[in-house]
């Protein structure tokens, strides 16, 4: 334990005294076994929705699918307001972000086996299957990267532009942290002190994965499909 | 935001004897000096006699919209009391007829083991009566605010409002045949006639807001959108700029002056007018100072070489109550002041101090004062 | 490594597990393994949730304290017409910085600080969850307000309003870093608002006792639980918009300028999307504040549990569909400006419902009138007060004239402090006792109470009556022709009159910290778990988990099981349970302290502060943050070792 004490086990200035007779309200001391609920033999870590990991996890994709919401609806808010969209500028290539959205979306295969290798509890499975993650990863930051450029706009040219730019620059966002999430858990798996617990965070890092990749189908609509189709 | 010259061009106005004219004005503006002064100007006390008040008081309505807008405060003000009072009695019921213990007692848990019916019922009821009368307000918000719309405008007097960091610039274009002009700061409307004002704004979001007459609109740049209200009895009302836009904010006041439509036509057939020609020397002396210093590269004043569009039109200066809309009544002593000092009046102002020698300070004050 | 050494451990020892009826060798060993470790880098590493929330108490309740005194100087400007007691671009910035400050720095972090508090002791847990972020936390918030008034000392303050509309804080009028540093303040305060929420909704889900289903847990969870929502939903648009406000002026985005392609409005709707929800966030804690006192001195359980949990999650959902009350005076079509009339006024519904229940358990019970229920009645009061001028506010004809006057001050503060800062002060009386085990005053709470309620209504009253007559929201001075001088002058008599009742409270703090009467477990006579513990309570909060059989598990009859046994002594084990019902689940092993989460924090700091100044800021700021979370997630032998010890699969 990484507490270091003074002789009488106190630290800091308001110290409750160490008790030495039971604090319990009721009266305990009648108190037998048969009147406690006995845990020492519960898991000490569980999957999905029983992991502390996972409320975690999915508060963050509350939040970050709460920005992307209100991304979109800035969007249609701005080409609402604007007699013609997009105002004046050529739309986006199609190209680069389909052949994106198509590595994505097959990321999710190797992502679903990592899932379940760790809820396996599977160490070769899951230090494996997170590197093939990690290779999908650069692969889609790479053509993240040429997508940037086949936008035909500037985020400063116009209101376009910079919703636009913040639409794409916000997932982009999430792919790096994503990949470096999966490559620090990969360490991890490889070099690191391992309990069995590490599974669970393999397990929901894979959850946001799914995350990543789903609430970029919405954006890649908005991004390439709305400019091309709209009343 | 764009700006024709054609309306600075000179054109031809009605002869009027201005003597008569100007006396009214003069004692107009002179008698509201005391409620005007945003700081404090000495004043000859005869001239304090039957002071025009300036109006600015969203519950004594001068106009029809305005009106209709009390009205809905009045039921929602009695409303709110009932409701408020209500609750008040409750708790102090509960406070008066509390059997006090100095020691706390134990809590009674009987709500627990049976239901509390007739508290259930009580609370029940007073919610459903809460949402009747809710329901009762929402109606009547709705209804004043159709009443607000309907407005009849047939004929109206159409103004175009700019806001500026910190003044208002105002068009009042062609009506009936009057021809278009341009003024600043200060409103005349007729009683009686429905206005319609467009409203836009060249920095920041201003709002206008004339409580006497109506609630207010903001000025929002890239949108342009309008307001109308009718004045239904003559009077001064005061439009502070309702929308916080920057340090003068607090000095950004309209003037609105709702006169009788014979008063009105001759005010706006007066400001169609250019500037009569200086008659002295001294005033000859002042108007070439305008032209040939910093202030012709702001203002226009109608008839002489200064056409500049950064500042307020000051063709007709000396008709309107107010300088630097709203913070000093406008007279010769203060005219002085403003233009030596601008900062010390309204601190941060966008009017710079101009260097001028004092007989030509004297001079241009001079020749701004014939300008009516 | 191959996979069985990879998860060698050492054999398991014999060890200390707790329970009602283990050693007093068992109880110290809690005692030390939840204790903060000692001196000043201890401090620093420090995870325990009631160290972290004490300090992030005392941190909001001082910048209450400084904007109280911005407030000050500003009554004093006001005090009479034409006063030069400060230049406008000075009150400009004193009003922002007030106001900013308030709702920011105080009202929103002050509900989520008490939370983090109380509601592990509430729910009967050992920890908050997620120790270590809840920690983060803290310190990007600290941060975060040291940034702004270390601007604004260094003459930087922001001086476009609390509100920062656009083109006034935008790129062409906002001049100088004000408006920046504004912006990336709501970054700092919004990071730490959301990661507070995930910390207390997962507590609240999974931490609580056994037994305590969702429909036993104490009214103040409920509240914080339905707010730590509305943050996650609410937050998001302030973040937004402040970005996109920076991204304009930093790099030339185009959002907020019409001439090309951009609205003005885009910002309104962004920011009142959250500011409205936001005084939601400060409203519905207090409301639960109020649910947890009201009952203590009415002797009697909360009448109309069920209609007031319904009520504040109603009043959760509605709060989102009002925003656009604030901008009647825009060009929004009518139509939908009626929309918004309607739900602003109807959200008045699950506010009087949970009111007439109160009244009901007031009338009802039998009262014991101490300093905290009065702080609560005055709510009946202010508050009420300030719901009528808001059911007045959201007719559009009457905003149109009061919108942005003198009107709407009265009315904001009405409810900000009837409806939260008067319930957080009876809040702050009512657990003094159990946060630091003394018993505040209660001659000198009753003086506070009584100058503070009486200069409250000189100070704010007036000003309903100045809005009508046409005086408008800031402005620094006035005209002494237009009438309002008498009522400036009273009302800033008033503010100095709260300023007189908050010195009594300080006082009474500072007398009771060092004197003041022994508290005991339970001074009041409480009916929820936190009065079960000592005052103050030990590290570990509870010696046994209790096992929780109704609402009020101290005043209800005992039931059996009553404790729970089994959790390690000698490791931070908590026990997790399920999110409906409370079945005890899983018995994970939490984080010990670490210098990770202030490191952290400070790398955070840095890349918000740069890119105030440069976008590359964003890249290479990013790299030691990135470094400072790697280290915290990174476990240590020691740590590791513990771990699988203590380990076992599901």
């Amino acid at each position: 334990m990484s507490t270091g004490t003074s002789a009488d086990g106190r630290s800091g200035p308001a110290q409750p005294r160490t008790p030495t007779r039971s604090t319990l309200p009721h009266s305990a001391s009648t108190a037998t076994a048969a009147d406690t609920i006995d845990v020492r033999d519960l898991p000490s870590f569980g999957f999905s929705s029983r992991s502390l990991m996972w409320w975690a996890t999915a508060g963050l994709m509350l939040i970050e699918g709460t920005v992307f919401a209100l991304g979109v609806a800035v969007y249609f808010y701005l080409r609402d307001v604007n007699a013609s969209w997009p105002l004046g500028t050529p739309v986006p290539d199609w190209r680069w972000g389909t052949l994106n959205t198509a590595i994505l979306i097959a990321s999710m295969v190797p992502n679903e086996i990592v899932k379940r290798a760790a809820q396996r509890q599977n160490l070769g499975a899951s230090r494996a299957w997170l590197v093939v993650c990690l290779a999908f990863a650069m692969a889609f930051l790479a053509v993240r990267g040429i997508e940037f450029a086949a936008l035909n706009v500037m985020w400063y040219g116009n209101a376009y532009g910079s919703i636009v730019w913040f639409l794409l620059g916000l997932h982009t966002t999430h792919l790096i942290t994503d990949t470096i999430d999966t490559a620090v858990l990969a360490a991890l798996l490889y070099f690191g002190p391992l309990e069995h617990k590490r599974f669970v965070d393999v397990s929901e890092n894979a959850l946001y994965w799914y995350f990543v990749v789903l609430s970029w189908l919405p954006i890649y609509a908005v991004i390439y499909l709305a400019p091309r189709f709209h009343p | 935001m764009k700006r024709s010259c054609a309306f600075f061009l000179a054109r031809p106005g009605l002869l009027r004897p201005r003597r008569t004219h100007c006396a009214r004005h003069r004692r107009a503006i002179a008698s509201t000096v005391p409620v005007v002064s945003g700081v404090s100007v000495t004043m000859p006390a005869a001239l304090a006699r039957a002071a025009i008040p300036l109006e600015h008081n969203a519950l004594a309505p001068a106009g029809i919209q305005a009106e209709h807008i009390v009205r809905l405060w009045h039921l929602t003000l009695v409303v709110c009391g009932i409701v408020f009072a209500a609750v008040l009695v409750g708790v102090l019921f509960a406070l008066l007829r509390r059997r006090t213990a100095q020691r706390p007692q134990p809590p009674d848990l009987s709500g627990n083991v049976k239901p509390e019916r007739r508290t259930q019922r009580a609370v029940i009821g007073v919610s459903v009566l809460s949402v009747v009368l809710l329901v009762g307000l929402v109606v009547a918000d709705v209804l004043t605010d159709r009443a607000l719309s309907k407005l009849p405008v047939a004929d109206a007097l159409h103004i175009q409002l700019t806001g500026w960091q910190w003044w208002w610039q105002a068009r009042y274009p062609a009506d009936h045949g009057r021809p278009a002009f341009a003024t600043a700061n200060e409103l005349h409307v007729p009683v009686g006639r429905p206005v319609v004002v467009a409203l836009g704004a060249g920095d920041v979001i201003h709002s206008f807001w004339v409580p006497s007459l109506h609630g207010k609109k903001d000025l929002l740049p890239g949108i342009t959108s309008t307001i109308e209200f009718r004045a239904d009895r003559a009077g001064v009302y005061d439009g502070p700029c309702a929308e916080f836009c920057g340090a003068e904010h607090a000095l950004m006041a309209l003037r609105v002056v709702a006169e009788p439509a014979d008063r009105y036509a001759a005010w706006a057939a007066a400001q169609t007018a250019t500037a009569a020609a200086p008659a002295d020397a001294v005033a000859a002396h002042g108007m070439q100072v305008f032209e040939s210093s910093a202030c012709a590269s702001c203002h226009t004043v109608r008839g002489t070489h200064a056409v500049g569009l950064l500042g307020p039109d000051l063709t007709h200066l000396m008709t309107r109550q107010t300088l630097a809309a709203g913070a000093l009544a406008n007279n010769a002593a203060n005219l002085s002041r403003w233009i030596r000092d601008p900062n010390s009046v309204k601190p941060g102002t966008t009017m710079p101090a101009v260097r001028l020698s004092t007989p030509d300070l004297q001079a241009l004050v001079v020749w701004l004062t014939t300008l009516k | 490594m191959n996979e069985s050494d990879a998860f060698s451990h050492p054999d398991a020892k014999a060890r200390l597990f707790d329970g009602p009826d283990a050693s007093a060798a068992t109880r110290s060993a809690l005692a030390l393994t939840w204790a903060d470790p000692p001196g000043w880098l201890g401090a620093l590493a420090a995870i325990n949730h009631k160290t972290i929330a004490r300090r992030f108490i005392a941190t909001t309740f001082t910048f209450f304290l400084l904007a109280g005194v911005l407030a000050l100087v500003m009554r004093l400007q006001l005090a009479r017409p034409g006063n030069r007691i400060v230049s406008p671009d000075t009150y400009d910035a004193l009003f922002t910085m007030h106001g900013t400050t308030m709702m920011f720095l105080f009202a929103v972090p002050v509900m989520q600080a008490v939370a983090a508090y109380l509601i592990p002791l509430m729910v009967g847990a050992r920890s908050i969850a997620f120790p270590r972020m809840n920690a983060y936390a803290y310190w990007v918030f600290l941060f975060g307000c040291l940034t702004l008034y270390g601007a604004a000392l260094l003459g930087a303050a922001p001086q476009a309003g609390w509100f920062s509309y656009v083109p006034l804080a935008g790129p062409n009028y906002g001049l100088g870093k004000g408006p920046d540093i504004w912006a990336q303040m709501i970054t700092f305060t919004e990071l730490s608002a959301l990661l507070e929420a995930v910390v207390l909704i997962t507590t609240i889900l999974k931490m609580r006792a056994p037994g305590m289903s969702l429909n036993r847990m104490p009214l103040f969870a409920w509240a914080t639980l339905v707010t730590q929502f509305m943050v996650i939903f609410a937050m998001p648009s302030i973040m937004f918009a402040s970005t996109a406000l920076i991204l304009d002026r930093l790099v030339g985005t185009q959002f907020y300028n019409p001439s090309l392609g951009g609205d003005v409005l885009l910002w309104q709707h962004l920011f009142w999307f959250f500011g409205h929800p936001e005084v939601y966030l400060i409203f519905i804690p207090a409301l639960g504040f109020i649910s947890s006192i009201l009952p203590t001195f009415a002797r009697r359980p909360i009448f109309g549990y069920t209609a007031i949990v319904l009520a504040l999650i109603a009043t959760a959902f509605l709060a989102f569909g009002l925003w656009v009350h604030h901008m009647f005076a825009t060009s929004v079509p009518a139509l939908g400006k009626s929309f918004f009339t309607a739900a602003s006024v109807m959200i008045a519904v699950p506010s009087g419902i949970q009111i007439y229940c109160w009244i009901a358990t007031l009338i009802t019970g039998r009262l014991n009138v101490k300093t905290p229920l009065l702080f609560v009645l005055a709510f009946f009061f202010i508050l009420v007060l300030g719901g009528m001028t808001g059911i007045m506010l959201g007719a559009v004809p009457l905003d149109v004239q009061l919108h942005d006057t003198y009107f709407v001050v009265a009315h904001l503060h009405y409810v900000l402090l009837g409806g939260a800062v008067f319930p957080l002060f009876g809040a702050l009386y009512y657990w003094f006792p159990k946060i630091s085990g003394r018993m505040l005053d209660e001659g000198l709470g009753r003086w506070h109470f009584w100058l503070f309620f009486i200069g409250f209504n000189v100070a704010f009253f007036p000003m309903h009556l100045l809005g009508l007559q046409g005086m408008p929201r800031r402005v620094w001075t006035y005209s002494s022709g237009m009438g309002w001088s008498d009522l400036n002058l009273l009302s800033s008599i008033g503010a100095a009159t709260i300023a007189v009742s908050i010195v009594l409270f300080l006082v009474n703090v500072v007398r009771a910290r060092w004197r003041g009467e022994p508290a005991g477990r339970d001074p009041w006579g409480g009916a929820t778990l936190e009065w079960s513990t000592p005052s103050p309570p030990p590290p570990h909060n509870f010696d046994a988990i209790p096992v929780v059989h109704g609402r009020d598990p101290l005043w209800d009859p005992p039931g059996t099981p009553a404790y729970v046994s089994g959790l390690a002594a000698d490791a931070r084990e908590v026990l997790v349970t399920t999110a409906l019902d409370a079945v005890p689940d899983l018995r994970p092993l939490f984080p010990v302290p670490s210098i990770w989460p202030f490191v952290s924090a400070v790398a955070t700091t840095v890349l918000f502060i740069g890119s105030i100044f440069t976008p590359w800021a964003i890249v290479w700021g990013s790299v030691p943050v990135v470094a400072a979370l790697t280290a915290w997630f990174w476990p240590t032998r020691r740590q590791n070792a513990q771990a699988l010890a203590l380990e076992r699969r599901p």
